[in-house]
């Protein structure tokens, strides 16, 4: 089969492959139908997830259909459509039991990896390091899903790829960071980065009861999305002399009751402690610019949430855990736990309270692997958001916006 | 700079090259089990052949009995070859007790998540056959006989007298607490008696580490998902592109 491989950083090539088999009772193969490239794709992309080998294939946003099943996986049959959580889980463990699917105890495989790093071992993902256990990704033609039995939801026919595909990851994962913020009716939610994890947060900010949804960014494409299709209010970091002074100007000196911090490890900044991040980081002294968090624990109000899906992998420096401390914040982060997410956030999919394809504006082929990431790395090309068909040729799939296929993408077109 | 510099220590670890240094303790089991067996092979044997099985298994032994393997420890120069060691380790796992009880006490399981164990078998009476593999594809063999049996509670073995392996150990297993499954301590004794322990496993112990410390680290927790997911978790034989030998753009 044909797979995206990383071969080091800036360099991911598109490489024939075998195809995958069936490792364990609980696994089953899917043929990829879409998959998609993921803003923490590009940490990985970057360099800046350690653990990554040449040739691990990447990707962890991918639906597709069932072509195989394991003897131990009763709930699945070959021809069903389903989209896969990107974080792997046994569903028998003490966390998964609690619904902490992303903490799962078993399906790292190089969970004493983790542990040397972590102290204890977070669940496997897919195509995120071998840090996380190694499995092969889904930006290929062919996945195995290990416990497939509890990492699937089944989508019914009559609705399109683009517009479940991201049940996968980023719309749970916006979810998470909103319901994170414990949010009270009247809210005020201010959200660093509107990438399409943060268009999601702003989302399913309002499904959750904000009264104000406040967003950062810079690039005029993502926060104009963030303003018309998420009816949030929109602060360009690069047009005012400082993002905490505008946020209490504009909460009337009270400050936002919950934050989010949905940029991470590579947070972009104008101010000193950007530059700072960006020297250390690039000797290796600090391995994540950890920016847009000191922005928001500082900009947060007394006694608000800090909502953390942005990744982080390493250490950060000079955080302001005074501020922390004494406005008595609350830290909320993780990476999210996908199963408790899927059935409910495909119900209001099906419902028509939101539709997952506004964020596309790319849509290609497999082939188109290494441009895309260079684009979507750049953001060039007013690049949101990549899909990739892998067993597309071409035909009616094109680069770059204005060719985009589809009510989302075309829907999206009316608010650039 | 501090913070820095202890996470390349952290990471300096590599994925493949190196391992952690303090594992959890009941890793040893399949350690001191594996090692001790191959020594004993090796002892009863003499022959260039039970050369490698004895330096193979030596620092199995060594690293089992004491959590350490026998080089680059200053402290832990005090060897296992000359007496008794005691280790003690814990998992808890999310089962009834008496199902984690019953999975342990069935000695043909062990094999399934010890990978120094080919096979177990129980002969009646108490008495069980136990035939280790080597990393040289060698195997070595010997008696063990259940001394304590509480049904759900406790589990003890010791290899029969006479044997060159001397390899006691005892599993305990309790409620966790607030109903939170089941605490499994290991207890294991260990004095190999082989004479080829000694020494040699300190100069193998050096090669044969990268690869065997990991293994027998891991074996815990393989009986942890083996009873609790139904399968040990794995990426042995899935795709991948083209990997060179060395990883030159990964810059930890």
């Amino acid at each position: 089969m044909r797979a995206v491989c990383w071969n080091g950083k800036n360099d991911v090539r598109v490489e024939t492959v075998p195809d995958p088999q069936i490792l364990n009772p609980r696994d089953a193969i899917l043929k990829i139908t879409l998959t998609a490239i993921c803003g923490s794709d590009l940490h990985l992309y970057n360099g800046f997830i350690p653990t990554m080998k040449q040739g691990d294939i990447l990707g962890h946003e991918f639906m597709g259909e069932v072509v195989e099943v394991g003897s131990g996986v009763n709930n699945l049959k070959i021809g069903d459509r389903v989209v896969v959580p990107f974080a792997i889980a046994c569903g028998h463990c003490f966390f998964c039991e609690q619904q902490l699917w992303s903490l799962c105890d078993n399906s790292n495989p190089n969970a004493i990896l983790a542990e040397k790093a972590y102290g204890y071992s977070p669940a496997g993902l897919f195509g995120y390091s071998h840090l996380t256990g190694g499995y092969a990704g889904g930006q290929a033609q062919y996945v195995r899903v290990p416990y497939a039995d509890v990492g699937h939801v089944k989508i019914p026919d009559g609705i399109p790829d683009e517009k479940v595909l991201f049940l996968s990851d980023i719309f749970p994962t916006g979810y998470m960071a909103a319901e994170n913020c414990d949010i009270k009716p009247g809210d005020t939610v201010a959200v660093w980065g509107c990438g399409p994890v943060a268009q999601f947060a702003i989302q399913s900010a309002w499904m959750l009861g904000a009264g104000r949804v406040i967003a950062i960014d810079r690039i005029p494409e993502r926060l104009l999305l963030a303003e018309t299709w998420g009816r949030a209010e929109v602060i360009d970091y690069e047009q005012v002399d400082s993002v905490v002074d505008t946020l209490k100007e504009m909460t009337g000196g009270r400050g936002p009751d919950a934050c989010i911090d949905a940029v991470g490890l590579e947070a972009h900044g104008t101010t000193l402690d950007a530059f700072y991040d960006r020297a250390k980081q690039s000797v290796r002294m600090e391995t994540d610019r950890p920016h847009a968090l000191r922005q928001a624990i500082q900009a947060c109000r007394k006694g608000g949430t800090l909502s953390i899906p942005g990744v982080y992998g390493g250490l950060i420096d000079k955080v302001p855990f005074g501020a922390a401390f004494n406005k008595g914040l609350t830290f909320k982060m993780g990476q999210t736990h996908m199963h408790r997410y899927l059935r409910p956030l495909l119900e209001r999919v099906l419902n028509g309270e939101i539709d997952l394809s506004r964020v596309i504006t790319h849509q290609l082929t497999l082939d188109d692997a290494p441009w895309a990431y260079e684009t979507f790395k750049d953001k060039q090309d007013s690049c949101i958001k990549v899909v990739m068909n892998p067993h597309a040729n071409g035909n009616g799939y094109h680069r770059g916006n204005g060719h985009h296929r589809g009510n989302g993408a075309e829907s999206h077109e009316d608010t650039v | 700079m501090r913070e820095a510099a202890t996470l390349e220590s952290h990471q300096s670890t590599g994925f493949s090259e190196e391992v952690p240094h303090n594992p959890l303790l009941a890793g040893r089991l399949a350690a001191v089990v594996g090692g001790a067996a191959l020594v004993a092979f090796a002892a009863r044997d003499r022959s260039w052949r039970s050369l490698g099985l004895a330096l193979a298994g030596a620092p199995l032994v060594y690293r089992g009995a004491t959590g350490h393997w026998p080089m680059g420890q200053a402290r832990g120069e005090r060897l296992a070859e000359h007496e008794p060691s005691i280790l003690e380790t814990s998992v808890t796992v999310n089962r009834p007790r008496r199902e984690v009880y019953e999975f342990w006490h069935k000695l043909e399981n062990l094999p399934r998540f010890m990978r120094h164990l080919e096979s177990v078998e129980e002969r009646g009476d108490g008495i069980s056959h136990w035939v280790a593999k080597s990393p040289l594809g060698l195997h070595a063999e010997w008696d063990a006989e259940i001394v304590e049996d509480i049904e759900g509670e406790i589990l003890s073995w010791r290899s029969l007298p006479g044997s060159q392996v001397h390899n006691a150990g005892s599993v305990l297993f309790e409620d966790a607490p607030g109903g939170r499954g089941t605490v499994v301590r290991v207890t294991m004794e260990v004095s190999p008696a082989g004479p080829a322990g000694k020494g040699l496993g300190r100069t193998l112990g050096k090669v044969l580490r990268p690869v065997t410390s990991r293994q027998v680290h891991e074996d815990l927790r393989r009986f942890k998902s083996l009873i609790e997911a139904g399968e040990i978790p794995t990426t042995k034989g899935q795709p991948a592109g083209k990997r060179s030998a060395i990883n030159p753009h990964n810059p930890f």
